[in-house]
């Protein structure tokens, strides 16, 4: 490490990079504590938020803010769909057919993506300029900023809902026991949809404040979801700090893995990690082993 | 026969079985009773090698089998059924006995594939005699049944048989009377002493009393993961702690 | 029983003979040319049924196996003077043996884990096949792969390919479904439907998954071998996770665990973007929806409901019979 200022680029790259991976670890744990399920499609719904935006941005005239608002809501709406249409009409199914529906369901959102929007990359510009800051030799971006900024409101508002709003406290409730939650009162169905609504909504959102500086197509969907799964696994399924580290860490080995081994092999380093958190502590790092009920 | 020495079991912060200690005599039938939640169904599952107990031992014989996996405990004649109903569901009523009959053949995935002469044979000898366990608890007319169109009685007798193909030296069942009609359980009844006579030993988790007191020589008591009683059925009808624990009182 | 047994040997029986029939009706090779390919599909789908159908288990990998058979036969015959048929037992030998040693810990998981964890050991795979240009030819490919031959007789025209390719699909298919019938292959299904209950029935059912999967490699890689010396030419993007969901997809739409399900939904998912322009455009939208729709419709997959439509109407006749007499 001869270059310190490039140490510095490859630590906030990373930083940044796992910080978009917590976020859609997020979306996984909120779907799965909801309803048991792995959102094999959230990485669609992170490509959905960037790609709404950049199309948003071409037709209408209106200002960056309003686009994100519209596209989240529009990514939004295709969880809602997805839930509604693919997911409430199960009933008593194997736990494979949802494996293989939630599958079905991501190919078809990039295969939609891709015969709407074609395969071109396309770029989002950047929330406040590409005028970069120096910290210790190493080049910022604002958009990092952006990217740290809204990562540390979403993780708090995230906080907040499940800690203290009514409905999130439902959802945690759901959760833990659905059949319990319903004796109370609490609209399963609601929650789950929710689960669906909020996972959605967070994931387009990581979508959209990556895309100014990673691009986006029809099929970044695929590696940002499986990231973003392996920060929930090493956070053991929570939408937690656990989570938050879990992401932060695999950015950071991704990145000094692609600065000081091989870049060609970046999406390799991730998936090594997956496979060894997978095979040595599938429970996650933070988490103590639970027994599997029979 | 079977020897529990000393089972804890905590799950998280909940402590679902305490120090649990007792043995089992061979050919005997042993209850297990106490309120939900007592720790009944953890208890078999650690026996049963599917938990990993917080402390203790379990001993078949004399051999400590404390971290031996399900599928070696099959081997070694300690079966079990289940509390929900755990069928192959997609296979036949013959098809699932005959997978109780796994450790009793050979065949390995080469021969099968090849259907080597070999096989073929004991494909036949399998198929015998899973066909005479199902006489044995009276299914036989349900042979080719998909196992899911079942109905229930019925499933938990398939449980059984399922589990007497391996030939067990003992057997654990987990309420097999649960969700039976009056005239169901009465045949059930017959049935364990008939797997009794075999020389099997029975250890039972029923929350029906009057099967647990007819067919049981002698009975554990299980309240909040602890042991409360072990006796005689008269015995541990006229325990004060195990009424208390009945009746809701501290 | 006895009759069952008896029906099942004479439908493969027939299958078998249409197969090796097929060749002498059709001579316009292009159409032979395309039914090579249905062969090579439904080598891997079955491969990937014996998984996924008989064991419950999903992988999202298989494309990896089928491009590993692919590039080690291929490699050992451009850059080595090995012979083709060596090259092939070696590359399903590599295969089976990896599977053998990553399927001790992937197996250990479950369902979406299972899928995830499959699935990036793909990508690594993949990966590894763009990257390594020395061996493999990185994105461009691997050409000059020498046709297999038995003495003078050279597999280097569709006809001949189509007889080589299917003698071995048609020996696969017979022995998965005699597995089907076995205890190894009642072991397997009760591993699907209840893995405790299978346990403690005395089923190691890790070892079971491990050496299905290790098959399931085997087969797979020979597909590949298979595949890169009729073809001749490799490139990583046949090996890609699309082929994976491609594979998926020919199994679910055919029938999970049934073996003729996996033939025809090889045929379908193969003939479909041959024929069909728009299918070429619309590939991946139509495997998802299909993916989804036929699990939560038709979960027995076309299998499944022709077998049921044939039972409805037998019925209906039966029905009709007695009303009659
Ligand atoms: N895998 C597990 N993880 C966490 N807690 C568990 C697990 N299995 C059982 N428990 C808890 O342990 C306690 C004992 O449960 P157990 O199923 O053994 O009771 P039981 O005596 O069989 O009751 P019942 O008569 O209702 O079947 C319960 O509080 C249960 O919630
Ligand atoms: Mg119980």
């Amino acid at each position: 490490m001869d270059n310190p200022s490039q140490l510095v680029q490859y630590i906030l790259t990373g930083l940044s990079n796992g910080a978009i991976y917590a976020l859609i670890g997020f979306g996984f744990a909120i779907i799965h504590n909801a309803t048991g399920i792995l959102n094999f499609a959230q990485g669609e719904f992170v490509m959905l938020g960037g790609m709404f935006t950049i199309f948003i941005l071409s037709f209408l005239n209106i200002p960056l803010p309003m686009a994100i608002v519209l596209a989240i809501a529009f990514s939004t709406l295709v969880g809602i769909l997805f839930e509604r249409l693919a997911i409430r009409p199960l009933k008593n199914v194997k736990p494979l057919s949802l494996v293989i529906i939630t599958i079905g369901a991501s190919i078809f959102i990039r295969g939609a993506a891709m015969l709407i929007w074609g395969k071109d990359t396309h770029a989002l510009p950047a929330f406040s300029g590409n005028e970069p800051l120096y910290v210790y030799g190493a080049t910022i971006m604002p958009q990092h900023l952006w990217i740290f900024g809204i990562t540390i409101l979403i993780i708090i508002a995230n906080k907040l809902f499940f800690s203290y709003s009514i409905l999130g406290k439902a959802m945690r409730a759901c959760a833990y026991n659905a059949y319990a939650a319903s004796l109370v009162g609490i609209d399963v169905k609601i929650m789950v949809l929710l689960s669906f609504v909020v996972s959605a909504a967070i994931g387009s959102m990581a979508g959209i404040i990556i895309a100014p500086l990673t691009m986006t197509s029809y099929d970044v969907g695929i590696m940002l979801g499986i990231k973003g799964f392996c920060a929930v696994i090493i956070g053991g399924m929570s939408s937690g700090l656990g989570t938050v580290l879990g992401g932060l860490l695999l950015g950071l080995l991704e990145s000094l893995g692609a600065g000081y081994i091989s870049a060609s092999y970046k999406d390799a380093f991730a998936f090594i990690i997956l496979l060894l958190i997978l095979f040595i502590r599938p429970e996650g790092l933070f988490k103590q082993k639970e027994t599997q009920r029979v | 026969m079977l020897k529990v020495e000393s089972i804890t079991q905590i799950f998280g912060g909940l402590t679902a079985l305490e120090n649990v200690s007792f043995s089992v005599a061979p050919h005997s039938i042993t209850g297990v009773i106490g309120p939900n939640g007592a720790g009944k169904t953890t208890l078999f599952n650690i026996v049963t090698g599917l938990y990993t107990q917080t402390e203790g031992k379990v001993y078949l014989g004399d051999k400590n089998i404390s971290f031996f996996e399900p599928e070696v405990l099959a081997r070694l004649g300690l079966v079990r059924t289940f509390q929900n109903v755990e069928l192959f569901g997609q296979m036949s009523v013959l098809e699932n006995v005959m997978v109780g009959l796994h450790t009793k053949s050979k065949s390995g995935i080469f021969s099968c594939a090849f259907k080597l002469p070999g096989q073929i044979k004991e494909e036949k000898r399998i198929k015998e005699k899973a066909y005479q366990w199902l006489e044995f608890t009276g299914l036989a007319d349900s042979a080719d049944v998909t196992a899911c169109n079942l109905p229930f009685g019925k499933g938990r007798l398939l449980e059984i048989s399922r589990a007497m193909a391996v030939e067990p030296q003992i057997i654990l069942m987990d309420e097999p009377a649960a969700g039976l009609n009056s005239r169901e359980t009465a045949g059930l009844a017959g049935l364990i002493r008939k797997i009794q006579e075999l020389g099997v030993t029975i250890v039972l988790v029923e929350h029906d009393m009057e099967l647990v007191m007819d067919v049981c020589e002698s009975i554990i008591v299980l309240n909040l993961g602890k042991k409360l009683a072990h006796g005689t059925p008269r015995e541990i009808q006229e325990n004060k702690a195990v009424i208390a624990a009945y009746l809701g009182e501290d | 029983m006895m009759i069952k047994e008896k029906r099942q040997i004479f439908i493969f029986l027939l299958f078998a003979l249409v197969v090796l029939l097929v060749p002498i009706f059709l001579k316009g090779s292009y159409f032979l040319n395309v039914l090579v390919f249905i062969g090579i599909n439904t080598l891997l789908a079955v491969a990937l049924n014996l998984l996924l159908g008989y064991a419950g288990q999903i992988s999202l990998g298989q494309a990896a196996f089928f491009g590993l058979g692919a590039y080690i036969s291929g490699i050992l015959t451009t850059r080595f003077p090995v012979d083709p048929w060596l090259a092939l037992v070696v590359a399903a030998g590599c295969a089976s043996v990896l599977a053998f040693v990553i399927g001790f810990p992937i197996l250990k998981l479950k369902g979406h884990y299972l899928a995830m964890a499959t699935l990036g050991f793909g990508i690594i795979v993949y990966i590894i096949f763009n990257e390594t240009v020395d061996w493999t030819g990185g994105p461009s490919g691997l050409s000059g792969i020498p046709n297999l031959r038995l003495g003078p007789f050279v597999f280097d025209n569709d006809r001949n390919n189509y007889y080589l390719v299917w003698m071995m699909t048609l020996g696969v298919m017979l022995l998965s479904i005699n597995l089907s019938q076995s205890r190894i292959g009642r072991a397997l299904r009760a591993i699907n439907d209840s893995e405790v209950a299978a346990r403690v029935m005395g089923v190691n059912a890790r070892m079971m998954k491990v050496q299905i999967f290790t098959v399931s490699a085997f087969v797979s890689a020979i597909a590949g071998s298979l595949y890169a010396h009729t073809i001749t030419f490799i490139s990583p993007a046949s090996f890609g996770f699309n082929f994976s969901v491609e594979l998926l997809t020919m199994v679910i739409i055919g029938g999970l665990g049934s073996i003729y399900g996996s033939f025809l939904g090889a045929t379908i998912l193969t003939m479909l973007p041959e024929f069909l322009r728009v299918f070429r455009d619309f590939d991946i939208v139509i495997y998802g929806l299909m993916l989804i729709l036929i699990t939560m419709f038709m979960p027995a997959g076309l299998i499944g409901g022709i077998e049921m439509s044939i039972k409805i109407i037998a019925e209906k006749i039966k029905g009709s019979a007695e009303n009659n007499a």
